[in-house]
């Protein structure tokens, strides 16, 4: 070894001795995360964000009204069953805007986890033939739903209008629940986005998941109904805390969720870390099985 | 004095045979009831591996194969490096881990420079948006800087020739301006180190002449080029060092007339059941190809054939089951890179076409006397489902050379006694009106 790396010194030195910019070895084990790099290639992670958009509703009549038809419709539908059916109590608040303030963080989670988790294998192509940091794909595919999850937000704007609530000062929190409501999406879309490359049942299982996650998730009902120290604990499930977090910062709901928001950002934080190392460490096979 | 542009030492590349096979109908994703099989013996196996210090991941009972192996070479600034080899010789494994698509199982190399790679033209170029779009998306992926790309917008829109179509989606361009669009975005790419497999293989005449023509400029401009190729003019003429691969590992490497002549003299001139090496066959095995062989009216493999014969062609098949669209042909090309003819075993009409049956087919072409130039020529294979899909679609899997020597004018032979000007050469009729 040591001669090895002796002869290399010397013949670097014979040739004007540069650093290499690139060093190429096999990896083992954990790798870090190399935001660095990621943030170099910011550009192709706006223009990969840029095409989904571009791309989304193209040769479709209803175009983007498709953002705003899939919670309008979801939100008729639990009104009428959950809100008037079953009288769903709902904090005080008028069950149509109670339910549509969390089917919006709501359909923007479940469309970037299915979007992220399915990203990579319908890059395959890219994967094969293009260098640049992965983590850039399943990113890209939760950033491009934020276009949708506005236009949701502006009907569920409108709504609040028509049913006269005005937000109060919570409403300057609204962007944090929204980071946890994508950091959320983008972490278990990076667990399922490369455990997918391997083994193509997670293809099958996402809808599963996502239909079991929205009932384990309080939007058709109130997580008020759960006795304290239930409710912080709740909070485990992290989309629980950014819908109730919606509904107190926009709709000032007097159950404000508290402790259960910090339980919420902790295990979002777990999972997103968790998840962009695992990612990192599955990478380098992503060209080779996909 | 030179500086290094890419410095290689012992890289080699192992796959799980299972992961190659991408195309067979054997092939089979790993399920979960593998990974929960994985999870439950994952601490023994983790704790073996640490006090054994082999790698846990890789089980040694699986059949891997090396694609690359104890490759190491050195590369300065502004070489053109040609790399040939035939099919699976490991030549895109090895620009795939230059341009750190995948890892190397073993060895290191060191990159000096930006690099760009062009393994496919127009990857991640999306139909449904535009041109103008495409451009600046593609551009990107490709490892372009938005302001780059602004700059050079004109240059390629101008060198694709498809200015009146930027704003048309690129699901209804032609597969020519698909193509000129693509590579021309590939050509204004701008790295110290540039990777290229293969690009120039599509297109039309024309268009890949121009791509050559691009090639050379960029080659003048001082950058450092891999240049993955079967064209042995196209290499011959651009690159200043070739390499040879065969079965993954490095045979040649060096000067580009002698490692393109040791290249072409190590086609065989007979493939199949005496050259012993691998049989061809469709992905889903319903056609396989025992041997491709080239006789003469004796039936004897020569090396080398006169022109004043007809030469035989003749092909060994195992088919499933004979489908009603199935065509089996070959293309027989020069040594240049050109095609001079194909041709199908269903080409005349129906009623003169050769009987195929499921099982065991021996089928002959018979290239008729008098008609090839001397020289080298090269057979590759060309069976498909007509207009569907390609069964077996290979590069060149026999050479035989041919003498000039059926020419009985005193003045028609040429001046060198081996080959007359052009691809080909028929004796044509001459009249007086």
């Amino acid at each position: 070894m040591s001669t090895v790396e002796a002869e290399v010194r010397v013949s670097e030195e014979a040739a004007g001795a540069a650093t290499p910019t690139v060093r190429i070895r096999p990896s083992r084990g954990w790798i870090s995360l190399d935001l660095k790099q990621l943030w170099e290639y910011r550009e192709l992670l706006f223009f990969l964000t840029w095409r989904e958009i571009k791309v989304r509703y193209k040769q479709t009549v209803l175009g983007a009204a498709w953002a705003i038809l899939q919670p309008l419709f979801t939100m008729l539908v639990f009104t009428l069953f959950f809100g008037r059916l079953a009288k769903m109590p709902s904090d005080g608040i008028p069950y149509s805007v109670f339910s549509l303030a969390a089917l919006t963080p709501w359909t923007f989670f479940s469309n970037g986890l299915n979007q992220s988790a399915n990203s990579l294998v319908g890059s395959a192509n890219l994967l094969q033939k293009v260098y640049f940091p992965r983590l850039a794909i399943p990113i890209s595919a939760v950033l491009s739903g934020l276009v949708d999850f506005l236009l949701a937000l502006a009907l569920l704007g409108g709504l609040m209008l028509v049913e006269g609530i005005v937000p109060g000062r919570n409403v300057i929190w609204l962007p944090f629940f929204v980071a946890l409501g994508f950091a959320t999406a983008l972490g278990v879309g990076l667990w399922l986005a490369a455990m997918n490359v391997q083994y193509r049942d997670i293809r099958y299982t996402i809808p599963f998941l996502t239909q079991f996650w929205m009932f384990a998730t309080p939007i058709a009902y109130p997580s008020s109904l759960l006795p304290q120290p239930w409710r912080t604990l709740y909070g485990v499930n992290p989309m629980a805390g950014v819908v109730e977090g919606f509904r107190w910062a926009l709709l000032d709901a007097k159950t404000a969720p508290g402790p259960m928001i910090l339980v919420s950002t902790a295990i979002a934080l777990l999972v997103l870390i968790s998840g962009a190392y695992y990612f990192r460490r599955m990478e380098r096979t992503f060209a080779d099985i996909v | 004095m030179s500086q290094f542009a890419v410095r290689v030492r012992g890289i080699g590349k192992q796959y799980h045979i299972g992961a190659l096979q991408h195309n067979g109908a054997r092939f089979r994703y790993k399920a979960f009831r593998d990974v929960l099989a994985e999870a439950a013996t994952w601490p023994w196996r983790a704790l073996r591996s640490r006090f054994s210090g082999g790698n846990g991941d890789a089980p040694e009972s699986d059949a891997t194969f090396w694609a690359l192996r104890d490759l190491s070479f050195d590369i300065y600034q502004g070489d053109i490096l040609g790399v040939i080899g035939r099919n699976g010789a490991g030549k895109s494994t090895l620009l795939k881990i230059l341009s750190r698509i995948t890892e190397p199982t073993e060895g290191e190399a060191e990159l000096y420079g930006r690099v760009g790679s062009l393994l496919e033209v127009g990857t991640g170029f999306h139909p449904e948006l535009t041109g103008r779009d495409n451009i600046y998306l593609n551009g990107s992926i490709l490892g372009m800087r938005k302001a780059e790309i602004r700059r050079a917008f004109d240059e390629i829109v101008a060198f694709a020739e498809i200015e009146k179509f930027l704003d048309t989606p690129v699901k209804r361009y032609s597969s020519g301006m698909f193509m000129r669009l693509a590579f021309s975005v590939a050509a204004h790419l701008n790295p110290e180190i540039l990777l290229i497999d293969e690009v120039l293989a599509v297109g039309d005449t024309q268009f890949q002449d121009k791509c050559l023509g691009k090639m050379g400029e960029v080659a003048r401009s001082g950058r450092t080029v891999f240049f993955v190729s079967h064209n042995m003019s196209a290499v011959r003429m651009l690159c200043t060092k070739a390499m040879l691969l065969e079965n993954g590992r490095m045979t040649a490497f060096g000067d580009v007339e002698a490692v393109t002549t040791r290249y072409l003299s190590s086609i065989p001139s007979h493939h199949g059941r005496e050259g012993g090496a691998q049989q061809y066959a469709s992905a889903d095995g319903s056609v396989r190809v025992r041997s491709v062989r080239v006789e003469d009216a004796q039936g004897r493999c020569l090396p080398v054939f006169s022109s004043s014969q007809p030469i035989y062609v003749v092909f060994e098949l195992d088919i499933e089951k004979p489908t009603a669209d199935l065509c089996i042909g070959f293309d027989l090309r020069s040594p240049n890179g050109g095609t001079l003819l194909r041709s199908y075993h269903n080409d005349l009409p129906r009623e003169a076409w050769p009987p195929v049956q499921a099982g065991r087919n021996v089928l002959v072409c018979t290239l008729p006397a008098g008609l090839l130039n001397g020289g080298q020529y090269l057979l590759s294979l060309r069976i498909s489902e007509h207009f569907k899909r390609w069964l077996i679609h290979t590069d060149d899997v026999v050479s035989f050379h041919v003498v000039l020597d059926h020419g009985e004018s005193p003045f028609w032979a040429a001046i060198d006694h081996n080959s007359r000007p052009g691809a080909i050469a028929p004796i044509f009729e001459w009249r007086a009106h």
